[in-house]
């Protein structure tokens, strides 16, 4: 965890650690290892809402917990940036992370791969592999997706490639939309 | 030709400033009209399908000079190809040569599988290419993500399935070419499941040096037997990447990289030569490092435990077979001298007893029964075995938090989301 700042620190170690070693194949054990992974979200979101920085959404779409649907936003300049967000478990969870998809973000930025999933590789997949069974879906949103939206949001932003959705709506109202825009 | 695509311009144009239904189905008719007898053309000239190789030198024969390898000694029956059935998963850089490949070799059967897109479906491409160099060959194209578990049930259905012309049920080999960790995790999966023996590939971020390798499920390592490099060795991954750059890609040394896959996998289905258990490839000294890798008895996968123990069981018919075939192969040897004639009067200076022998049977030397688990002479090991592995129990804190139910969980998660 060399190189994480303070504050990503002490928000993980809030974190329930998981135990069960299961995939979606694992039959009862998979149904175990998914109370795990929703006592872990539910601790994750609360400690968020309590430090006034929630940031995501995320449910099970579907009974298996196998499809995962939701939102995240990431304030900049003061302005809230929302994005869908959806990832599927792979079968070979927990070994391998799930690939966490903004699939609105596809193709606006090279730090992708196809289908809008974000790239994980170089800081995250290695701290994911070494705490292998213990990190779960809400320590992926924490690790993976939170630093991701941190870098690239605003350089997303700054360069035109993602705009407000006040922007979007009415180009011709936009200055007026950004003054009075705050984070919401 | 030309023409009509001006004229069918015009119309889009047109269309575009009223849209009109019924003009769009004449266009769509012309287009089809278009289209027929490019297909066709194209029919024509693609060869009839062969219904039984020959090694006979003519120009309509596109196989003699495969079949001539029989001829040449190396192997045995070519035409057996025709009974095999590859699955080969990712069709990009080494995938798409390693197909064309086996169809040039007039393999029976190609099962593609990939989930990208290249205008059309990577796999249906594939198809259409594979099918006008080589019309003998059966292709199935799979467009699919296998990682998801949808995908993944798919996948081994299809590696299970009967082929449509009901001659071969299963595959004979699963060829890795994906580019990335988790596919391959999953590939492993499928194939220790299955009991699969298969292949992977790969080629470095660098695009200088790759490597292919056989696994055979309880007999060799699996892809998940030792730790990645980073877990294993604990060095930060971002001393072996390089920030900022995406992944380097070269043509020729995918194309090294399939040409070693598909040589090992000729040689494992038609039984030649000898099938390397790993070869790698550095291409800046050209340097192709070999070795073999024994499955992990503590392997986090227990479909590749379950085969390892399966493996073990069959050691005696297995060690059996194989003294039969020495000792068979010994007295072949024995009985004529390979040299009538000795001009330099050569002889065997130690006596032939001296030479350490097995004292319980036949004249093998012992170094070769490395087979069993017994040691030679004056060996002792210096670490007991290692007992089965167990991974430590979870310390489950109260028995109030394990009855939780799934649903009221997601209840309190729900309610957290909508607050």
């Amino acid at each position: 965890m060399e190189g994480w700042d303070k504050g990503t620190k002490s928000v993980v170690g809030e974190i329930p650690l998981l135990s069960t070693r299961a995939g979606p194949r694992d039959g009862e054990a998979w149904r175990q290892r998914l109370k795990e992974e929703y006592r872990a979200l539910i601790a994750y979101t609360s400690v968020n809402k309590s430090k006034d920085n929630d940031w995501f959404r995320i449910s099970a779409a579907n009974p298996e917990g196998t499809r995962w649907e939701g939102s995240c936003w990431y304030v900049h300049n003061l302005r809230r940036y929302e994005f869908p967000l959806q990832f599927d478990i792979p079968v070979a969870y927990p070994q391998v992370a799930p690939e966490i998809e903004l699939p609105t973000l596809d193709g606006k930025t090279h730090k992708m791969y196809r289908g809008g999933k974000i790239c994980l590789t170089v800081h995250f997949k290695p701290l994911w592999a070494k705490n292998c069974p213990r990190f779960g879906i809400a320590h992926a949103l924490c690790l993976g997706l939170a630093p991701w939206l941190a870098a690239e949001v605003p350089i997303l932003v700054d360069s035109g490639m993602v705009k407000h959705k006040d922007d979007e709506a009415a180009p011709a109202d936009a200055a007026a939309a950004s003054g009075s825009a705050a984070a919401s | 030709m030309e023409e009509e695509l001006r004229a069918l311009l015009r119309d889009l144009d047109a269309l575009k400033q009223r849209p009109d239904p019924a003009a769009i189905d004449r266009m769509r008719e012309r287009v089809a009209g278009m289209v027929t007898p490019v297909a066709v053309a194209a029919g024509a000239a693609a060869r009839s399908k062969i219904k039984d190789m020959s090694a006979e030198v003519v120009d309509s024969n596109p196989y003699s000079r495969l079949m001539a390898l029989q001829r040449m000694g190396i192997v045995d029956n070519y035409e057996r190809i025709r009974d095999y059935s590859v699955a080969i998963v990712g069709i990009g850089g080494v995938g798409s040569v390693a197909a064309e490949m086996l169809t040039r070799c007039g393999i029976g059967r190609l099962l593609l599988y990939d989930y990208d897109t290249v205008g059309m479906t990577k796999t249906d491409a594939a198809v259409q290419t594979l099918s006008g160099i080589n019309p003998d060959v059966a292709l199935e194209s799979y467009s699919l993500n296998i990682t998801t578990v949808k995908g993944f049930e798919t996948f081994l259905g299809s590696l299970k399935a009967r082929s449509s012309d009901g001659h071969n049920t299963g595959v004979d080999l699963v060829l890795s070419c994906v580019d990335n960790y988790e596919a391959r995790m999953v590939v492993n999966q499928a194939c220790n499941e299955l009991g699969q023996t298969w292949m992977e590939s790969g080629v470095s971020e660098d695009a200088v040096s790759g490597h292919i390798q056989l696994l055979v499920p309880g007999e060799t390592a699996c892809f998940a037997c030792a730790p990645p490099l980073v877990v294993a060795s604990g060095v930060d991954e971002r001393t072996l990447k390089r920030e900022g750059v995406c992944a380097a890609s070269l043509p020729t040394t995918m194309g090294v990289v399939a040409g070693l896959l598909v040589q090992n996998a000729l040689k494992y289905l038609l039984k030649f030569g000898q099938v390397s258990p790993y070869l790698g490839y550095n291409s800046l000294k050209d340097y192709f490092p070999t070795m073999e890798m024994k499955p992990n008895p503590q392997c986090s996968n227990p479909a590749c435990v379950q085969r390892q123990k399966e493996y073990m069981q069959l050691k005696p018919a297995r060690d059996a077979a194989a003294k039969a075939k020495m000792e068979a192969e010994a007295s072949a040897a024995d009985e004529c001298p390979v040299h009538l004639d000795n001009d330099w009067n050569i002889r065997q200076v130690i006596p032939h007893d001296c030479i350490v022998v097995d004292d319980s049977d036949t004249a093998t030397p012992s170094i070769l029964s490395t087979g069993t688990d017994s040691l030679p002479e004056g060996l002792v090991r210096e670490l007991p075995n290692a007992d089965s592995y167990q991974e430590p129990v979870a310390p489950v804190t109260s028995g109030a938090i394990d009855d939780d139910d799934l649903e009221e969980l997601q209840r309190q998660l729900d309610a957290l989301n909508s607050s």
